[in-house]
């Protein structure tokens, strides 16, 4: 951990990436102790106001402190992607391990489920399950993690089917070796840091995924903050104040340049040939 | 060649029929009667008994599939349950504005992109490299709805530069084309920074081939083994990577469409879920699938008989 | 002798590297009769691809050529402009490379790229493709109206080799330079190809600079032999000269290495024991002396200078010098 520190430190992008994430992570767990204001916390006195010593980024319409708000959208943002991401590698290494391993018609069927939801635009398979099932934080994980899956799906697919035709693979099931004990030996191991690189630099775009959807109004339900929300009450005030929009977009873009800087960094880090797979 | 092309069109086919499959599955994910589900809350039961028939809703599930199947074959998606025409009639009128940015998009974020990842391998190291690098990846990561939204808010309204709703006067052609410049800005920008990347990288990676030292022992002239041997092998990436972006075009469009007011696919499904019009939010995700679907097809089938190296190992 | 189609004088050429400036070539000279073969020989490492860059005047940017001359048809290459070199390489002075699948480009047809290198010529289509097809055919490719419109991985090793060559003699060159053309193919590929080589030779009277560590395919094709190591050319002579009267010990002890010289049977393989010098830190004296085993107290102190110690046999080391 310490030399992946210091030889990301070595990369002056990965290095900027390091400290916005770190920002980020820490302002957005640490959002209940560093922000000034309770962030669902009407008052319309004070409604659409600039930046200030009182309010950092001002507020919105209904005069709540934007810069807390943005602390809580943090929650949002990380809660969103972590758990789609993790329940997607889950499921998708799961997944991914049955079609490698079981019968080639479990595998065309899986590849096809696949397939299929990579065909469907992200954003219309969002939009069309948050229309028949309601929008919530629950929903939201679980469209983003279910169109995550096949990539990562895929991968683990893949390497499963390499590895089962190896020839030492081959030897150790005539021995009588058990499929977990191959699949924990040979190949999670092997999988594990490309996937979880390869998830890491998923992270920026699910961001702007939860938050696209949001600000659609097909995200998380007011008045939870979610840095979407607050650009849709920018969208509909652009024409009073710019403020709401400058506060919530700079979280976004600066969340999105950290991970993405960040990942690209632990990429060339752990194996510079991954630059062209991912 | 001919058998990976109705292999490959054929894989296509049978993507759009699960896709549909699982809308209909959907439609049975919502508590409560299907038909009043799709009628909506001035279903009659006269419209009720005919949309139960029309989809055997009182019918064994598979039935019900098949029936669904058959009448989106027929180019029945239903009707809206608002203004009680036929869903094909309104998604398909509202595609172009949609289709129209999203080619104004790609178009001029490969114009831009990828002269200019050519000129960055060329000219690799130099000031001018490092720096449109470093602006690539700014646009790239930042999310076309926040460059749509500031795009709005510094050209429209604050400058006033460009109009800020809608698509423009129907038969226009300025009109509509001013509607156009920010939202096709909006949506193009990031593809400018992926494009010229990886032309870049493509590029770099060619110009580095033993053939391009053949060319210029042969006293080719620069230009002819810049434009004409290099880039030939350099853009295919390129093909590849805007066939499967469609779907990232899509999203972007939506996003793009709700910010500038813009008639499409995006403002037509957002208003659908609102008013709770199922059949009409199911037409516009089968249309952008198989829309996505055909234009991986499509990408596929380009690629395969540009690079004859992939031909042989078909 | 006849006069020479290819004279390069005291040719010198550094890398700029991390670790320092690396001499590449050191005063190199080396004479190509008009219409001989010479062959260059001599292991990986010591600058033949070097020496074929500079004269083809496709250097890398951190290459640097200090001092030198090569002299081509009264003409001194290394002050040519680029448009002017450009308009030589292709035509007067072609090249055919090592490893044919890489060097032709995969995605234009082979019939498309002969066109290609023919721009300078303004003459219709039709007359460059006839061109090409006769050219095609003289190689000896089969159905050359059908492999015209063929790519590259569509044709066997030995076929895009002799595409090659039809590429390189379709301009009717003054020379040829032929770096490894056969390192790439099996034995029997290589015997047709130097055989074509030889007959193409003959017939349109072009020099050819070939370039190998194969001593027996110098033997069979080369009229002379130039004998590099490290940089430097150590002797040149002719082909009967350089085999029956090696004057440089690293040239005997090459012939010694070479497995087809060996006589009796033995258990270990002639090698010639040390390494190659390093390039950046050149220490004086004579650049084999670490390796030599008969150098001499002056090996170590002076360098040799090239001295033409018998007829038309040039060698640089401080036995000869009398």
């Amino acid at each position: 951990m310490k030399v992946a520190i210091k030889r990301i430190s070595s990369d002056p992008l990965g290095l900027l990436g390091l400290c916005l994430v770190t920002l980020m992570v820490v302002s957005a767990l640490g959002a209940s102790i560093f922000a000034p204001y309770d962030p669902i916390q009407l008052n319309i006195m004070e409604r659409l106001q600039g930046p200030s010593a009182n309010h950092l980024l001002g507020t919105d319409q209904l005069g709540r402190d934007l810069f807390s708000r943005v602390l809580f959208g943090g929650q949002v943002a990380l809660k969103v992607a972590f758990l789609s991401i993790g329940s997607a590698l889950i499921v998708g290494i799961i997944l991914g391990l049955i079609a490698g391993y079981g019968p080639v018609w479990l595998d065309n069927s899986i590849m096809l489920l696949f397939d299929t939801i990579r065909s469907v635009p992200t954003i219309m398979l969002a939009l069309v399950t948050v229309a028949f099932v309601g929008a919530s934080l629950t929903t939201l994980i679980f469209v983003i993690a279910a169109s995550s899956i096949p990539t990562y799906g895929r991968i683990v697919r893949t390497q499963t089917l390499t590895i089962k035709s190896k020839d030492f693979v081959k030897a150790e099931m005539l021995m009588g070796a058990s499929v977990l004990r191959i699949l924990s030996i040979h190949l999670l191991p092997n999988i594990l840091g490309p996937l979880l690189i390869l998830a890491s630099m998923d992270i920026p775009s699910i961001i702007a995924l939860e938050a696209g959807l949001s600000f659609l109004g097909m995200g998380v339900k007011p008045p939870t903050p979610s840095w979407g929300s607050i650009l849709n009450d920018g969208f509909t005030l652009i024409r009073n104040t710019p403020w709401p929009i400058i506060a919530g977009s700079i979280p976004l873009v600066l969340a999105t340049l950290g991970f993405t800087f960040l990942g690209e960094s632990l990429r060339d880090l752990l194996d510079p040939k991954l630059r062209k797979l991912i | 060649m001919l058998l990976y092309f109705i292999k490959r069109i054929f894989l296509g086919i049978l993507i759009i029929g699960v896709a549909m499959t699982l809308m209909f599955f959907m439609i049975h994910l919502v508590p409560g009667d299907p038909a009043r589900i799709l009628l909506g809350p001035r279903a009659t039961p006269e419209m009720i008994a005919d949309i139960s028939m029309r989809m055997g809703l009182d019918q064994p599930l598979v039935i019900q599939l098949m029936k669904f199947l058959g009448n989106i074959l027929q180019g029945d998606l239903g009707m809206d349950v608002i203004s009680n025409r036929p869903v094909t009639a309104i998604v398909f009128g509202q595609l172009p504005y949609t289709l129209w940015l999203i080619f104004s998009a790609i178009i001029g974020a490969m114009l831009i992109g990828i002269p200019l990842g050519c000129y960055s391998a060329l000219h690799r190291n130099t000031l001018a490299d490092r720096i449109s690098g470093v602006i690539s990846v700014a646009c790239i990561t930042a999310p076309s709805f926040v460059v749509a939204l500031y795009s709005l808010l510094i050209f429209a309204v604050t400058l006033k530069w460009f109009p800020s709703i809608g698509a423009g006067e129907k038969g226009d052609f300025f009109d509509q084309l001013s509607h156009l410049v920010l939202p096709a800005f909006a949506i193009g920008l990031a593809w400018v920074g992926y494009l010229s990347r990886l032309v870049r990288a493509s590029m770099l990676e060619v110009m580095g081939e033993n053939h391009i030292r053949t060319a210029r022992a042969y006293g080719l002239t620069e230009t002819t083994i810049v434009y004409r041997y290099a880039l030939k092998i350099a853009i295919l990436p390129t093909v590849t990577v805007i066939g499967v972006g469609m779907g990232f075009l899509i999203s972007a469009a939506v996003l793009t469409e709700i910010v500038f007011a813009r008639p499409g696919l995006g403002k037509l499904i957002i208003e659908s879920i609102t008013s709770r019009n199922y059949p009409v939010v199911m037409g516009s995700v089968l249309i952008s699938t198989v829309l996505f679907v055909i234009s991986t097809t499509i990408s596929d089938l380009v690629n395969a008989s540009l690079d004859p190296r992939i031909r042989a190992n078909l | 002798m006849s006069d020479n189609i290819l004279r390069i004088r005291d040719l010198s050429v550094n890398y700029q590297t991390n670790r320092g400036i690396l001499k590449a070539l050191r005063h190199v000279n080396l004479d190509i009769p008009k219409g001989s073969i010479v062959g260059v020989v001599g292991e990986s490492g010591c600058g033949k691809s070097t020496l074929i860059t500079s004269i083809i005047r496709q250097l890398d940017a951190n290459a640097d050529i200090p001092n030198g001359l090569i002299e081509f048809e009264k003409q001194d290459l290394l002050k040519l402009s680029q448009d002017n070199m450009r308009n030589i390489s292709g035509t007067k002075i072609s090249i055919v490379f090592q490893n044919p699948m890489s060097t032709l480009n995969p995605v234009i047809s082979i019939g498309r790229q002969m066109i290609d290198i023919q721009y300078r010529d303004k003459i219709s289509k039709k007359i460059k493709k006839q061109r090409s097809i006769d050219m095609l055919t003289k190689v000896g490719i089969p159905d050359p109206h059908i492999q015209f419109n063929q790519y590259p991985h569509e044709l066997s090793g030995g076929m895009q080799q002799r595409v090659s060559i039809a590429m390189a003699l379709q301009a009717g060159p003054s020379l040829l330079i032929a770096d490894e053309p056969t390192t790439a193919l099996d034995a029997t590929l290589e015997v047709q190809i130097l055989k074509l080589l030889k007959e193409l030779q003959e017939e349109l009277g072009c020099s050819i600079l070939f370039v190998s560590h194969h001593l027996g395919v110098i033997a069979e094709l080369c009229d002379h032999v130039v004998v590099m190591y490290a940089g430097q050319v150590v002797e040149q002579g002719s082909t009967y000269e350089i085999f029956n009267n090696p004057a440089h010990p690293y040239t005997v002890k090459l012939l010694e290495c070479d497995p087809a010289s060996i006589s009796k049977k033995q258990r270990l393989l002639p090698t010639i024991p040390g390494e190659i010098p390093d390039l950046i830190n050149l220490s004086e004296g004579c650049i084999f002396k670490n390796r030599c085993n008969r150098s001499i107290d002056r090996c170590d102190k002076d360098t040799p200078i090239w001295n033409e110690f018998d007829k038309a046999h040039f060698v640089s080391c401080h036995l000869t010098e009398s």
